[in-house]
């Protein structure tokens, strides 16, 4: 088992109502490298990470083409477990991700898919609950709990299946400052390979050496997150805008902590 | 329209309730396959939408509302199987949980609103598909006639079972035209729903309508060197032809209607007695009716009952189908131009 | 709404019938209600009474079973009208002609509906919607219906709020149509969220496809119920069973 952790090669993809999504996708992400993927809305940006472990694109049936692996395994029907149990998927809303009655039937029910079962299985949920603080809530439903909780037991949902690969889309979105910093320090403990899908640019630069930018299903630059965000021309022309105040240069970002 | 525990008779809640087992475990075998496809989450997502749309109401008249029962408007959407799926779902759920409908009773609630609505609407929306232009588009003037006779069908049948079963004789030609036409007019705010809600889907998301899926277009794809090609859009499940003439779909709609309405109307207790001479007419005048469904459309000079009462129901029934289709074509004219 | 709004969260021992238990008495009751003739007064007093029992022993307030009876009230509608549009032999009550089996026919409906209707309150506000799921899943309903209910259960507090949400910006924008133009508005909303529904549906199972669902649900994890339990879970059951039996006698 070699290669990068992700590469994907000329990737095209239209959603089935003919709106095209994707039009042509190169990139390679290392073992243990955290990027982060920028892009304005509708840039393709959730679209692309659904392809990561395969549910979307033409291994799911869909209209598309081009070359996906994760870890040296082409996505391909006879490997989608083995690649769904490398990729970890966070989703924008955590509401997709929790349908289980409870907390703890939810973060369950991935490993339970894996096999997992009886005391294997709860230790499983156990841990992945510790990792992300929140195993005093797990008899809860999660409708009940905050949005912040939602996402960090999403989360748990995906660490529960021990990902070589996490990718997280927009894992900062509607959180507060608090939860936004907690999660941050949850995912930097992290020992994975990371993609996170993020419109907080500082937050691209606290967590990401690196950074992809896409718009209209291409990738436009990819770079240092410290460059890309630098460099205003580029970020004008892809309707990315740093917030008020924020100088990309003068911040401590990963590469000096 | 939710009957509640001991309203019919024991017998008829059993047949009814074999009747209901027998039509789940047929959708859960047809269903089976585009539930793999497409997972029980959309199906249950799907009623959680039509539990949600059932407590919105609409007015009526005569300071009543109705409100949507959501069997056609489900079929057209997600296809008949899963419809009655979803439908049995939401129907379990109100009776479990919000006591809405009785527990013994649940077999009469699903033979009624979940498969006499979805079947009826379902086959009238493919029968009319044949005839109307073939696009997309078409699912709405035809899914909006199949929603609006659905109900009068399923107001029919609850007659029909009321003749078989009713615990108490009451005039079943009155019966069925009051409820016929009490609820032609909640078919109609369930047309405009149905209509409405359809657009909507065409608009955004026409893949989503299951009952158009043999007529979406193929994509055109750029590829990553900007070469173009056509393909096939990307369906999870090829949709079957029907292979059912209008005839077939308008055959169905009268069976279930003609049939049980003559089967009430064959059924000899409760027609012997009426007449004036019973005092409907004078009852229909005090102040307990009054205002209620059955004072506004009480059938008048019913010397004739036996016959006017069995066929009121099925006359309304075909009336409501030729208003539809001609609404319907209407609306294809209408659409065709504005194209 | 959503389901879990109904449980009335205390602990009691009907609380804490297996809830599978709970489901097969509800229904062996109701059987027992529904096929007692409605002229045996007296049977339907000690259904009540012990109906009555049960709540209170359930610590299940009054009023909340009074509230949530209101969904009775068209089945109520239509039994008061069956006494005036009945046939058959009259009797005069207070200057009214009403015809006699057509005052039976509507205690008939009254009794047995208002008993079946306190018999599932008193359910759903001892159990919770996963109890209740896992207590079907053990009685086998078939597992896609299991599972189409539990996302059902699951999302419609999500649907009902996106509803609700749609409603309050839709007022909030000094919308007030007349009664053509609110029931055009309200349905533009239901379409819009159709789409929104349906979606969710999707993500949601792109979701379980990525953490590994392949067709199954895993069982939703629950203790299998001991012959005590079931004993004490159909007590008031086998008793209603009981007395349905002798209305039968009494009344041939
Ligand atoms: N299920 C779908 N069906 C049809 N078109 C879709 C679907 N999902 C997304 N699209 C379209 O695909 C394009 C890319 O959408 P995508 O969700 O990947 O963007 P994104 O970069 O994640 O945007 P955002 O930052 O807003 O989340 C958009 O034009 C969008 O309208
Ligand atoms: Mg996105």
């Amino acid at each position: 088992m070699s290669g990068p952790a992700i590469q994907v090669e000329r990737l095209v993809f239209a959603y089935p109502d003919g709106r095209q999504a994707l039009f042509g996708v190169d990139f390679t992400v290392e073992r243990g490298e955290r990027v982060a993927l920028l892009g304005p809305n509708g840039a393709g940006k959730t679209t692309l990470v659904l392809h990561l472990n395969g549910i979307l694109g033409s291994v799911a049936g869909g209209t598309g083409s081009g070359r996906i692996q994760i870890g040296g395994t082409a996505v391909h029907r006879e490997h989608l477990a083995a690649i769904r149990r490398k990729v970890g998927l966070v989703f924008q809303d955590p509401d997709d991700q929790l349908f289980m009655p409870t907390v703890r039937d939810d973060v369950a029910f991935g490993p339970a898919n894996l096999g997992l079962r009886g005391s294997e299985l709860d230790d499983r949920v156990h841990e992945a609950l510790v990792q992300v603080g929140m195993q005093d809530h797990a008899g809860l439903a999660p409708h009940h709990l905050s949005f912040g909780q939602r996402r960090r037991v999403a989360v748990a949902t995906v660490l529960a299946m021990r990902p070589e690969v996490l990718v997280l889309d927009e894992p900062s979105s509607n959180l507060d400052p608090a939860a936004r910093r907690e999660l941050a320090d949850i995912l930097a403990g992290l020992d994975v390979t990371l993609l996170m899908i993020t419109h907080d640019l500082p937050y691209a630069l606290q967590l990401c050496e690196r950074s992809l930018l896409m718009d209209g299903g291409r990738i436009v630059a990819d770079g240092k997150t410290r460059d890309l965000l630098g460099d205003a021309d580029l970020m004008a022309g892809h309707r990315l805008e740093l917030p008020y105040g924020f100088d990309p240069l003068s911040v401590p970002g990963p590469e000096r902590a | 329209m939710h009957v509640p525990d001991g309203f019919f008779n024991a017998s008829t809640s059993v047949a009814t309730g074999l009747i209901a087992a027998g039509a789940v475990g047929f959708s859960l075998q047809r269903a089976n396959r585009e539930l793999r496809e497409t997972g029980p989450a959309l199906a249950g997502l799907t009623a959680a939408f039509v539990f949600a749309v059932q407590m919105v109401n609409f007015p009526v008249g005569a300071g009543t509302s109705g409100h949507l029962l959501g069997g056609a408007l489900a079929a057209a959407l997600v296809g008949p199987w899963t419809a009655v799926l979803v439908m049995s779902t939401v129907l379990l759920v109100q009776g479990l949980l919000f006591a809405d409908g009785g527990l013994t009773a649940l077999g009469t609630n699903i033979t009624l609103m979940g498969l006499i609505t979805v079947l009826v609407g379902y086959f009238l929306t493919r029968a009319l598909l044949k005839v109307l232009p073939r696009r997309v588009g078409s699912v709405v003037p035809a899914a909006t006639v199949g929603a609006l006779v659905s109900v009068p069908v399923a107001a029919l049948a609850f007659t029909g079972l009321y003749s078989i079963g009713g615990a108490v004789d009451i005039p079943l030609g009155k019966l069925a035209t009051a409820m016929v036409g009490w609820h032609i007019l909640v078919g109609i705010g369930e047309a405009v729903i149905t209509a409405a809600v359809l657009s909507a889907v065409v608009a955004t998301r026409p893949d989503l309508v299951y009952a158009a899926r043999h007529l979406q277009q193929d994509l055109v794809l750029v590829d990553a060197d900007g070469n173009t090609s056509t393909v096939s859009p990307d369906r999870p499940i090829a949709a079957k032809p029907a292979g059912r003439s209008l005839g077939v779909g308008i055959a169905v709609t009268l069976l279930v209607a003609g049939g049980l309405s003559l089967f009430a109307s064959a059924h000899p207790d409760g027609l012997e007695f009426v007449g004036a001479k019973l005092g409907f007419e004078g009852a229909a005048k005090s102040s307990a009716v009054a205002g209620s469904p059955l004072a506004d459309y009480g059938v008048h000079g019913i010397g004739n009952a036996q016959v006017s009462g069995a066929l009121a129901g099925i006359i309304g029934v075909l009336v409501t189908i030729v208003v539809g289709l001609a609404i319907a074509k209407l609306a294809s004219l209408r659409t065709n131009k504005a194209s | 709404m959503s389901g879990d709004g109904l449980l009335v969260a205390v602990d009691s021992p009907v609380h804490r019938v297996p809830a599978q238990v709970k489901l097969v008495a509800l229904f062996v009751f109701v059987l027992a209600v529904v096929s007692t003739p409605a002229a045996i007064f007296w049977a339907f007093g000690v259904y009540a009474v012990m109906l009555v029992a049960a709540v209170a022993v359930a610590k299940v307030p009054a009023t909340v079973v009074s509230r949530r009876l209101a969904v009775e009230t068209p089945f109520i509608v239509f039994a008061l009208l069956l006494p005036f549009v009945a046939t058959g032999p009259q009797v005069d009550v207070l200057g009214l002609h009403l015809s006699q089996s057509g005052v039976l026919g509507a205690w008939n409906v009254l009794a047995k509906g208002t008993l079946g209707v306190i018999a599932a309150i008193l359910l759903s506000a001892t159990t919770a919607p996963r109890d209740l799921l896992a207590g079907l899943e053990r009685l086998r309903l078939p597992s896609t219906l299991v599972a189409i209910l539990s996302f059902m259960v699951r999302y419609l507090s999500v649907v009902s709020d996106d509803l609700h949400r749609m409603r309050v910006a839709r007022e909030s924008r000094g919308y007030n149509g007349g009664k053509v133009g609110h029931l055009k508005a309200v349905a533009g909303g239901v379409g819009a969220l159709f789409v929104r529904s349906f979606e969710r549906g999707e993500r949601v199972h792109l979701a379980m496809r990525s953490r590994g669902y392949t067709g199954q649900m895993p069982l939703l994890s629950v203790s299998g119920a001991t012959r005590t339990q079931w004993l004490e879970g159909l007590a008031i059951s086998l008793a209603a069973v009981a007395i349905a039996v002798a209305a039968r006698v009494v009344s041939l």
